[in-house]
């Protein structure tokens, strides 16, 4: 393809989708219908079919009904955005698909899909709606517009612009100076600044050098990567292309885990696209650069996230870390220098080197420039995906875009940087969100899972998850957190069935440093982040377990039972029938009592009592 | 054991591959062939690659997506991701083991449910959810668990 090509695509797409950016064309009404993950298991295949059908029944002809990528507001999916209006319509089913058509040939709009605001009122556009208003895109800019398995669409966006004027004006260190200036660290948790470790390898003299995208996040509570995937391949790859041109490469490999099958298609399809059109390939733009993409698919392993682990499982061993330096920029995958960047980095790219550095560090504060996107869940009113200028505070976050708590429960803590990451206590809440700050309190960014917990989360208990999941990945190799890990679970074990005492929690906090201090890899001596950050919040839970008192939140099973009491209880059968593991029976004298060693501890028959006979109380 | 027919269909499609570094790419075709690892394929691939056996066995084992048992018609995953478990994926795995009475890791023994827990799906903001085959079922309830078993046939 040639720049002139490359115009001519964008110019007949705009024309195309001009009604997608409020004017109508040969199209006067489009609906697109999202297709992420999130929204298909809500359904929104059927929407599309609903809409497509109602479509060809009404006879409409300059009716268009499209898929689109993600809009982040996954807890009221399926979504579907109408244009020329970009009416936003939530939780979608076919019937009000067809009421959406048939009230747009009307000229109306059908409230009840409208997304609520805070204050009860309905929102129209994505504009006005409040859980958008203080987010800020640029790496999913223009999400909204674009089909995202169409190679066209994201042309229309200026894509592969970036790439045409970095190939075409640009030399490497031109591009690398561009993105120190843009002050972009890395996205995928450590936060190491993108242009340093590009003119790392740039400088290497090798004849082969490799750029990998690290798309395996493994992260439980993050799901960035994946929803940039799904929504924008083409991002993704234009990034890697301009990153591979910078250092010198001319492979680019993406390794993504096994547990994202659509991401998988959408990116395999989107390469195969950019080969056939000559985006990626041999001379690019005509201007002499050779690069090749292919992907790789891991097998199930949390420690390939880590950049040495994830090298050799590429070289197809078994994904285990290895002590750094050398660094992968000085000897890498086959011992060739390497880059290995985050998705969420790569996708950055493409709008720095369009708009340029110092445009894209205005955003921000002093050390963390640009955005971050977040996926948000947990005990939070609006969940899903996010993206904030560095710097915002957790509050705004949780409150004006989140929503705030659910059922009137307390905002108890946020978990960021997953298992290697920490709790940042309610009293924190004015703290800015930025690489540094983070940091100081003994969390870190992550890749961006926001955990939000409320009073009815137990900290231990949390500590004692994360915990079991770096000990079942810890991958083996050095001691302290092969066997490290296991110890300190077997204690928190301990400690949430009320036993082990003040000494005990002390034991747990020495063999946390210890493990922090002489692990080998990044899993290792991160992986008591969990416990450090919580003992330092909330060490009274911990000493209220272990000395066998409570827990506050209800939730260790050694202090949570659920008893009915034979004075107060009616004899309804209620509890019984939603009993789901069919715990609960009738006893002698009429009235229901539920066999401990069946119950399950899910609190069914505790919300549905009419008289409330059924208490929660500690064993014995 | 395996057909001998499709055995040697995955020996022709892993032919392309000559060095060590494609064990895992050899594992992955074997798990969509066959559904799981049989020993056999070690084998082939032992032949392919010329790489010692206990190499193979060493990957394969390092990683949990390959399984050396067949898998069920339907291979229900519970995910224990960090939403999941704070919304209360714990409680579906019980109730699941106790309707389905199998422990983590089993097949029924009529070949038709398999029950695994995995750590994150990706689909925080939908949590709790499982996936039967590939497809998501969110916003799980252990009440619901009944009428998902059903639709299995």
């Amino acid at each position: 393809m040639t720049i002139k090509e490359l115009e001519a695509i964008k110019k007949k797409r705009l024309l195309e989708n001009a009604v997608r950016f409020g004017k109508k064309g040969v199209i006067e009404h489009e609906f697109l219908v999202c297709c992420s993950t999130g929204c298909i298991s809500g359904g929104s295949k059927k929407v599309h079919e609903a809409f497509s059908s109602e479509i060809k029944a009404q006879k409409l002809k300059n009716y268009r009904i499209n898929y689109s990528g993600c809009f982040g507001l996954c807890s009221a999916g399926p979504i579907v955005i109408a244009y020329p209006e970009g009416t936003f319509y939530v939780h979608v089913d076919p019937e009000g698909a067809r009421e959406i058509v048939r009230a747009t040939m009307r000229g109306e709009v059908v409230e009840k899909y409208l997304c609520k605001n805070h204050d009860g009122r309905y929102a129209k556009v994505r504009a006005d709606i409040d859980f958008f208003k203080k987010q800020l895109f640029i790496v999913r800019k223009n999400g909204d517009k674009i089909d995202p398995s169409s190679m066209e669409d994201y042309i229309s966006i200026d894509g592969y612009s970036a790439l045409a004027k970095v190939l075409l004006e640009m030399t490497p260190q031109q591009v690398i100076k561009e993105v120190l200036e843009s002050g972009l660290r890395g996205r995928g948790g450590a936060g190491f600044p993108t242009g340093k470790k590009w003119s790392y390898a740039q400088a290497e003299k090798s004849d082969i050098k490799y750029m990998i995208c690290n798309a395996d996040e493994g992260d439980p509570g993050a799901f960035m990567d994946r929803v940039i995937i799904e929504s924008n391949p083409h991002s993704v790859i234009e990034g890697i292309a301009i990153a591979g041109y910078a250092i010198g490469a001319q492979n680019g490999i993406v390794y993504i885990r096994a547990e994202y099958p659509l991401a998988r298609k959408m990116l395999e399809k989107a390469i195969s696209e950019s080969k056939k059109n000559g985006l990626i390939g041999k001379n690019i733009f005509g201007s002499g650069f050779d690069f090749d993409i292919v992907i790789k698919q891991g097998a199930g392993a949390f420690v390939c996230g880590e950049e040495t682990a994830l090298m050799h499982s590429v070289e197809g061993q078994r994904g285990e870390p290895t002590s750094r330096p050398p660094y992968p920029t000085t000897s890498g995958l086959y011992g060739k220098p390497t880059v290995i960047n985050n998705v969420e980095t790569l996708a950055n790219i493409p709008h720095i080197l369009l708009n340029g550095g110092k445009n894209y560090a205005k955003v921000g504060t002093e050390g963390s420039k640009g955005t971050k996107v977040f996926s948000l869940s947990g005990k939070i009113k609006n969940t899903g995906l996010i993206e904030m200028p560095m710097g915002t505070t957790i509050k705004e976050i949780i409150y004006d875009v989140g929503g705030g708590i659910p059922d009137n429960h307390k905002f108890k803590a946020v978990q960021m940087g997953g298992p290697s990451g920490g709790c940042i206590d309610a009293k924190n809440v004015d703290v800015k969100v930025d690489y540094d700050s983070l940091k100081d309190l003994g969390s870190m960014m992550g890749s961006g899972g926001m955990i939000v917990l409320d009073d009815t989360t137990c900290m231990v208990d949390i500590a004692k998850f994360f915990l079991g999941f770096t000990c079942d990945e810890s991958c083996g190799k050095c001691v302290p957190c092969r066997v490290g890990t296991k110890r300190m679970l077997e204690m928190l074990t301990e400690i949430t069935e009320g036993k082990g005492g003040k000494e005990k929690v002390e034991e747990l906090e020495e063999l946390a440093n210890y493990v922090k201090d002489t692990s080998l890899c990044g899993l290792g001596q991160t992986a008591p982040n969990p416990v450090l950050s919580t003992l330092e919040n909330y060490r009274e839970e911990y000493l209220e377990h272990a000395e066998g008192k409570t827990c506050r939140a209800g939730v260790c099973p050694a202090f949570r039972q659920y008893k009915i009491n034979p004075k107060e209880c009616i004899s309804c059968g209620a509890c019984s029938r939603i009993c789901p593991v069919g715990a609960i029976s009738k006893g002698i004298n009429g009235k229901y009592v539920i066999d401990q060693t069946k119950c399950i501890n899910c609190g069914q028959c505790y919300k549905i009592c009419p008289v409330q006979a059924i208490h929660i109380g500690k064993e014995g | 054991m395996e057909k001998r027919s499709k055995v040697i269909m995955f020996e022709k499609a892993i032919s392309k591959y000559k060095k060590k570094d494609h064990i895992i790419d050899c594992l992955q075709l074997a798990s969509e062939t066959f559904g799981y690892i049989p020993e056999q394929v070690i084998d082939s691939i032992r032949k392919q690659l010329n790489v010692a056996k206990s190499e193979i066995y060493g990957v394969a084992t390092f990683y949990s997506q390959f399984i050396f048992t067949p898998k069920a018609k339907y291979n229900i995953s519970v995910c224990l991701g960090t939403a999941c478990f704070v919304l209360g994926g714990e409680g579906l795995i019980k109730a699941l083991k106790e309707k389905l009475k199998i422990d983590i890791g089993e097949t029924t023994p009529d070949g038709k449910f398999k029950l695994q827990q995995v750590r994150c799906l990706g689909c925080c903001s939908m949590a709790p959810v499982i996936s039967i085959n590939e497809e998501i079922y969110s916003h799980v309830t252990v009440n619901d668990l009944d009428k998902i078993l059903s639709e299995c046939k």
